[in-house]
This record gives structure tokens, C-alpha cells and sequence, in this order.
């Protein structure tokens, strides 16, 4: 979760509760809700580690909340992030992270995120043709797991194309 | 070198009903000799439109078509038959084969059509069906093959006068994974000897065979690159068992 907060940081400073909100409505029901114990534990780790700088800020009769600031070398992360291909089938909810977060911060556009993922699935396709062609047809179920590998690949694909379609 | 397609601020606009309805808009592409380009997109996003275009059969509205070095979007109907008898071969989604001639004729007549010899043609025949595993189905009528074995024949039949330029629209839409992988490995083979290939695609599996990958959206060309080769890896590389 470290990164998706970093995300939502980057578009505006906030206090954990905030966070939760947001993403909650950012994601709708396709996002389980998050546990505020747990953001508030993520946030204080990302403050150790220099990628957030938090503030207090005070209250009328209530204790101060604090109230969470992106760092340079936050937004360096998310960047990195953010331009890095995503990996293959397995984590392909990193991608829609990306998806939906990036552009809400000005760090990049929907189009060119989905592009680059497309080549970035097609190259690994490439790979699994070469896998495929390399593999001995007597060896099926090393078969069947290229092809499975395949058809997830190609679902990722079609799935892109739709996202293309509705968001960008 | 000169490449073997060139459009220039290509456009089509398809005015039949009420409304006009542009398919392309402004696509400016360049295909070198040998090189294998994947078109991508959404449905009407303009894809088939393009490699219609591209072999003469869809008209332009406006913009430019070259073919190995020659404007060829003013030219006349039967000039476009001519060439693309002599230059173009064409595999669609739906397989076109001439009904009452067989399967092996059915191969054999482009490059006959072209002017090869029958010695040649006849060998470039035998090769072709022995590649895609249709040997056994030479004497067959079209409609006794499966839709997967007719397709195969189709694309038999586009590279039979080794045309300067391949397009194919959708050439795995009917076929099963283990006739798919024949396609594949003919494609492969045929691009590696430098036969220059257009194709639209849904199918990753074929469009990863690619050297470069051109993206269509709304008439568009939206991304244009390569597609990135990587080091052989074993299966426990690729594939995540987890």
C-alpha cells in the first residue's frame, strides 16, 4: 500500500483518515476497504524512511492531527514507480494501480501508460512463442503452463484494450 | 532504401449513411523491407480500414499510398488488380478460396496469375502445404477442410507468389492453438527469409512475432515502436507457478 498512498500524497497533502476516503471512493467496491490501523502504521514507516514529512497541525478541542506531506524522495519512488514496466499476469492489479492513480497526480497519461504496458505484454509473449517453440511437444505439461501463461497474457491484452476504450 | 509502404496523412471518411464516419484520420506509416509490423486497436479504431487501403481494396479519401517506391492510391481499379497479383498478398478473416477448384489449385493459381513457372509454382505449392500441414489435403474440395485448415490455405495462398508485401487481417481468428501454432511457425520462417508483413491482430501469440507494433485508436496512430526482444529464458523464468 506504501505506493498507493505515495500516490495519493502526491496529489494532495493529507491526514490518514483523508487517505482512506480517498481511496475508498477512488476505487469503489473494487478496492477492499482499507484498515485504518494499517495506513497509519504504512504512513509512519514512509515517514522513517524520508518519503513522507508529516506536520502537526492543531485543533480546537480536539488533540492535533497530523496532516502528511510528499518529500522529493517520495516522489522520486513514485516515479520510479510509476515508469517502470509492471510484471506479468500474476500482479496485473499493480498495473491498474498505476492506471488510475498516475493520472491523477500530472505524472503521466493514461494512453501512454496503457501503451507501454501493451509492448511490455507483447514482449513477454515473445518470450513464452520462443519458450513454447523450444519445448518439446511430448513435454505437455510444460505445454499446457506456457499455453495457460498465454491465455492470461492475452486476457491482460484484451483487458488493456478496454481500459483504453473507457478511460483514456 | 525504399520502403515498401509509405502513406502520407492517410484518411478515410465513409460517408454512406447520414452522418459521415471518419475511419482514419491523418495515419502518416512507413514499412521498411523485411520488417513484420503488428496493427493493434479497439474494434473501429480504423485497423482493417488501413490494410484494406493498403491493398487497394478500400478507397482513400484523401492522402497518399506508396508501394515500393510508386504512388499507388490514384490508380484505377484494374491497375490495382495487377498489382496486386503481382505484389500484394491478402489473408482475411474469412479465407476467400475459390470454391470449385482445389485446395492445392487453389495455392498454386497466384503465382501462376503472377507468371512463375509451373515448375516453380507447383514446387513453391508442395513447400507451402507441407509447412502448414495440409499435404494430405491437396485434392480436397475448400469446403470438405475445417475452418482452421481453410485458413491455413488462404495464407498458403498469399505467399505463394512471394509478394513483395503480405497483409493480413485477422489471420488466427478461427484457428485452434495447435493450428495457430503452424501459422506461427510459417510466419516466423517466412519472415525471417525478409517477407515484409502488415497484419491486424487481436491474437498476442501472433502479433509478438512482430519486430514492431504500430497502435490504432479512433483512426489514429496513438503509438508507434518497437516491440523489445529478450534474452532466451527457461520456463521457471517466464511463467510464475505461484
Amino acid at each position: 500500500m506504501r505506493l498507493h498512498l505515495l500516490a495519493l500524497l502526491a496529489k494532495e497533502p493529507a491526514h490518514g483518515y483523508e487517505l482512506k476516503q480517498a481511496l475508498e471512493q477512488t476505487f469503489g467496491s473494487a478496492y477492499p476497504s482499507p484498515n485504518i490501523g494499517q495506513i497509519y502504521v504504512t504512513l509512519g514507516r514512509l515517514e522513517k524512511d524520508g518519503l513522507v514529512r508529516a506536520v502537526d497541525v492543531e485543533q480546537s478541542n480536539r488533540p492535533n492531527k497530523k496532516v502528511y506531506y510528499l518529500t522529493a524522495k517520495g516522489r522520486d519512488l513514485l516515479t520510479t514507480w510509476v515508469d517502470e514496466p509492471t510484471e506479468g499476469p500474476r500482479v496485473r492489479d499493480e498495473f491498474f494501480m498505476k492506471l488510475v492513480l498516475a493520472p491523477l497526480t500530472g505524472i503521466a497519461d493514461r494512453m501512454a501508460l496503457i501503451n507501454r504496458q501493451r509492448r511490455h505484454y507483447l514482449s513477454l509473449m515473445s518470450d513464452l512463442n520462443d519458450l513454447l517453440e523450444r519445448t518439446p511437444p511430448a513435454d505437455r505439461v510444460a505445454i499446457l503452463l506456457i499455453e495457460g501463461a498465454m491465455l492470461h497474457l492475452q486476457a491482460d491484452l484484451d483487458w488493456l484494450e478496454r481500459c483504453q476504450e473507457d478511460l483514456a | 532504401m525504399t520502403p515498401v509502404v509509405k502513406t502520407v496523412n492517410l484518411v478515410k471518411i465513409y460517408s454512406d449513411g447520414a452522418v459521415p464516419v471518419p475511419a482514419v484520420r491523418g495515419v502518416d506509416l512507413q514499412v521498411e523491407p523485411g520488417e513484420f509490423v503488428a496493427v493493434m486497436g479497439p474494434s473501429g479504431s480504423g485497423k482493417s480500414t488501413l490494410v484494406h487501403m493498403l491493398g487497394g481494396l478500400d478507397t482513400r479519401t484523401s492522402g497518399e499510398i506508396w508501394l515500393d517506391g510508386k504512388r499507388v492510391d490514384t490508380l484505377s481499379e484494374s491497375a490495382w488488380a495487377l498489382l496486386r497479383r503481382e505484389k500484394i498478398g491478402f489473408v482475411f478473416q474469412f479465407f476467400n478460396l475459390v470454391a470449385n477448384m482445389t485446395v492445392g489449385d487453389n495455392v498454386e493459381l497466384p503465382a501462376l496469375l503472377a507468371g512463375v513457372s509451373p515448375k516453380v509454382a507447383r514446387e513453391r505449392r508442395e513447400s507451402l502445404l507441407a509447412a502448414l500441414n495440409l499435404t494430405e489435403r491437396a485434392d480436397a474440395a475448400p469446403a470438405q477442410l475445417s475452418g482452421g485448415e481453410q485458413q491455413r490455405v488462404a495464407l498458403a495462398r498469399a505467399l505463394a507468389n512471394k509478394p513483395s508485401l503480405l497483409l493480413a487481417d485477422e489471420p488466427t481468428g478461427n484457428l485452434d492453438s495447435r493450428n495457430t501454432r503452424d501459422v506461427l511457425r510459417l510466419l516466423g520462417e517466412v519472415h525471417k527469409e525478409g517477407q515484409t508483413i502488415v497484419m491486424v491482430t487481436h491474437d498476442a501469440r501472433v502479433a509478438a512475432l512482430a519486430d514492431r507494433l504500430v497502435s490504432l485508436f479512433d483512426g489514429e496512430i496513438v503509438d508507434d515502436g518497437r516491440i523489445a526482444r529478450r534474452r532466451s529464458r527457461t520456463a521457471g523464468e517466464v511463467i510464475d507457478l505461484r
